[in-house]
């Protein structure tokens, strides 16, 4: 398959992933803050942060409130990771590849792209979002369940797999630094908030339900966080978008660099002491330097498979 | 209420299915009896039936305006043009003829010039035309072919003969509609393909994959095939994808070809560089290659050129096939089919009158109200003069611009261009006409059985362009005897 092909299916299925990871963050950040009392402040622009687009935040808005962070998410088509950005470039990346999916996979992705671009309003108002938000995720989840059923399980469908599974990684370890945050600013007294924190979060992914079967135990950070980055069985963690990267990487020739890389991963993700990464306050930087594993994994995806020079 | 071929009226011109006293052509008679069992109502249905298969089936073309293309479904009319085999065998052998004859005139051209020698064609025509290319001199390509696919615009005049209108030896294009407008009519009139014996058009993706093969510089069973498009923002893209899943080619673009330091032709694989033995490029001359033509060229492979040239990868249509694509040269055609083949033309030429001499210039400025004025090297309907439609302005500004350049001027006299049957608003009209038929040659020669055909829409409208207006019609080449 050429390589130019592969690296746009790649690119279309982290960019529906990122869209959908954007909108259910946007999601269960808007539905906590609904709970939350009128005296405890939650930081949007915390949210903005975590999806690391927060320096080109600041050069378009002064003011830190909610309307302008849900609008920079969302819509603004200067943030290249925004709801909006990230379906616009996910369909010019399937225009070009449309021999290779099922056609209907046009057409969700091109409804969805036009429906986000004339209902971007009611997403920033309060009133409109939830349904806003839960359109483009149902949309988005559409999608993989076509690619999944209708789409031959070739090389191209291995890149699809690659993009969601690596963008999924990436964007769950976002949310457990949405929490890790928390852990940081927390003093000595327990936040009686927390609980309804972590709750979100879980929710954001769907995972919720999930976890009480699993885990069973009153939600509380250590076990969310745990949950989130090491559970293998629950498909939104960070341990299964890597295992999946992994599967997705076993068929494809020459794959020996980021095989290598996806490992250690995975090793690093599954052997973390989350206890004790909490107690010595390192949560943060432990997410950070896991997203630098996924950023090399990237690297090395796209120079064994999409910048070829050599013959083989 | 169905329509009764007395009342239908394409006088003055010659229609393709009905005679002027009203009776269907022998060839159109199970045609013409299906369409008169048909009520308005039913007809729409029909016509209803194919807008619903052409979007299902996505066929479209492009239209690429304010920044944003759209993908517009192909305007389609639902009554075949019929032609009887018999007159068709004739039609196929004139074309295969007239092919034979330009490849022998490139391979001429770019070699040992005879023709200009033995003063049939003058010299002063190669050197202005613009789509000869110097780099091409002293290449002999694989059996001596350099248009492998070519695709001659046919029109029928008020006397029921057939002129070659032009032939289109750069990258023709409009085949992928003619096969998509046959499965569609098979879902619309299956009936008629019952009684009437129609000829299959499905064999032409076969067809073309095996004359590439054929230029293949390794011959083995499978060679490695690609068909080099210029993108998706180009208005054939639908074509270029079409061909290459039908073919089982590789769809490239510039980006994905690399040329090594052993002038082979490679593409970026995920398993690493893989050898392409032929290239059917559907991108021009200038575009093709920065190294060797236009140097701004995005779109092109640098090296290209220079592994044509060493052998080393086979293309299609090759580089420099244009020379013949001039319609300078289009009015010798008949002159080289004497002098190469030594053979009478098996298809006549529309009479043109050459603006770069003096005596054919001097008729031309004073009869512009009855010509049509094309610039020689333009394609796609730019740049031209239509006298009778034309205003006094027009045809001033153009006697100026022939005085100006002759060269780039020929004229020939307005076709009263045939018509044929055609679902419009208050049921069946006549509407105008033309014909592609496309001509493959390798190590043999193919001719599509038929080919395809374009209608205007509009009534009167001799513009026959889909991106103005114009439509296409499912083409039968009906046997009569079977």
């Amino acid at each position: 398959m050429l390589s130019r092909v592969a690296e746009r299916v790649y690119w279309l299925a982290r960019y529906v992933e990122r869209a959908e990871n954007t909108a259910r963050m946007v999601m269960s950040f808007h539905l906590v803050s609904l709970d939350m009392p009128k005296t405890v402040q939650l930081s949007w622009k915390g949210l903005v942060a975590v999806t690391g687009t927060d320096p080109i935040f600041d050069e378009h808005y002064q003011r830190e409130d909610e309307r302008n962070c849900v609008k920079f998410l969302l819509a603004d088509h200067y943030n290249p990771s925004s709801v909006f950005s990230s379906l616009k470039s996910a369909r010019e990346n399937i225009r070009t590849t449309r021999d290779l999916v099922p056609s209907e996979a046009w057409e969700i992705i091109n409804e969805l792209y036009l429906f986000t671009r004339d209902n971007l309003d009611s997403g920033i108002g309060k009133r409109g979002r939830y349904e806003f938000l839960a359109e483009v995720v149902q949309r988005c989840q559409t999608l993989t369940g076509l690619l999944a059923g209708c789409m031959s399980h070739d090389s191209a469908y291995d890149f699809v797999r690659l993009g969601r599974n690596l963008e999924r990684a990436d964007m769950t370890s976002r949310q457990i630094d949405v929490g890790a945050i928390r852990f940081l600013k927390k003093g000595a007294d327990p936040d009686p908030y927390d609980g309804l924190l972590w709750t979100s979060i879980l929710r954001s992914q769907s995972g919720f339900q999930m976890y009480r079967q699993h885990v069973k135990r009153r939600i509380n950070g250590v076990d969310v966080v745990r949950f989130l980055l090491q559970d293998t069985p629950f498909p939104r963690t960070v341990a299964h978008g890597l295992h999946n990267v992994q599967d997705a990487l076993e068929p494809l020739p020459r794959n020996e660099v980021p095989l290598r890389l996806v490992m250690q991963a995975r090793r690093h993700a599954l052997n973390a002491d989350v206890d004790q990464l909490i107690a010595d306050d390192r949560l943060h930087d432990f997410i950070d330097s896991l997203q630098l594993d996924i950023a090399e994994i990237h690297t090395a995806i796209l120079e064994t498979w999409f910048r070829i020079d050599k013959a083989a | 209420m169905p329509i009764d071929w007395k009342t239908y009226d394409a006088a003055p011109f010659y229609d393709e299915l009905i005679t002027p006293s009203g009776e269907p052509r022998p060839a159109a008679r199970q045609l013409a009896d299906y369409l008169t069992s048909l009520d308005d109502n039913e007809l729409q249905i029909r016509k209803q039936a194919a807008d619903h298969a052409i979007l299902e089936m996505g066929i479209s073309f492009t239209v690429y305006s304010e920044g944003e293309n759209i993908d517009r479904a192909w305007p389609f009319d639902i009554v075949p043009r019929v032609i009887p085999r018999s007159e068709w065998q004739a039609v196929e052998a004139g074309l295969v003829q007239r092919l034979t004859a330009l490849n022998l005139f490139i391979d001429d051209v770019y070699n040992e010039q005879r023709i200009f020698r033995d003063k049939i064609i003058p010299k002063s025509v190669l050197n202005q035309s613009k789509n000869f290319r110097e780099q091409c001199r002293g290449i002999h390509p694989p059996h001596g072919v350099w248009a492998h696919i070519c695709g001659s615009d046919l029109v029928r005049d008020g006397d029921g003969t057939l002129y070659v209108l032009e032939d289109n030896l750069r990258v023709p294009s409009g085949v992928s509609y003619m096969l998509e407008n046959r499965q569609v009519t098979k879902r619309v009139f299956p009936e008629v393909f019952e009684s009437a014996s129609i000829l299959p058009v499905d064999e032409y993706p076969t067809q073309l994959f095996d004359m590439l093969a054929s230029i293949s510089p390794r011959p083995q069973d499978y060679p490695v095939i690609a068909v080099l498009t210029p993108g998706i923002f180009n208005s054939a893209y639908f074509e270029h994808s079409f061909l290459a899943q039908r073919m089982g080619a590789q769809l490239v673009e510039g980006s994905d070809l690399v040329v090594d330091a052993d002038d082979c032709v490679y593409m970026r694989t995920i398993a690493g560089l893989e050898r392409v033995d032929v290239i059917y490029r559907r991108i021009d001359d200038d575009f093709m290659d920065p190294e060797a033509f236009n140097p701004d060229s995005m779109l092109g492979v640098p090296g290209l050129m220079r592994a044509w040239r060493n052998g080393k990868v086979g293309m299609a249509n090759a580089p420099g096939s244009g020379v013949a694509d001039d319609k300078v040269v289009y009015a010798y055609v008949p002159a080289m089919i004497r002098y190469y083949l030594d053979q009478e033309p098996i298809l006549p030429n529309v009479p043109t009158y050459l603006c770069v001499n003096e005596k054919d210039r001097q008729y031309v400025l004073e009869h512009l109200e009855d010509l049509v004025v094309k610039p020689a090297n333009e394609s796609g309907g730019y740049g031209m003069l239509v006298g009778p439609h034309a205003t006094k302005k027009q045809r001033a500004e153009f006697a100026q611009l022939i005085k100006k350049d002759p060269r780039n001027y020929v004229a020939q006299p307005t076709l009263a261009l045939s018509v044929a049957p055609t679902l419009c608003d208050g049921g069946l009209e006549p509407r105008h006409l033309d014909l592609r038929p496309f001509v493959l040659q390798g190590v043999r020669t193919d001719v599509t059985a038929g080919g395809l055909t374009r209608v205007a829409m509009r009534k009167g409208s001799l513009v026959v362009n889909s991106s103005q207006g114009g439509g296409s019609k499912d083409t039968w080449i009906v046997d009569e005897e079977a």
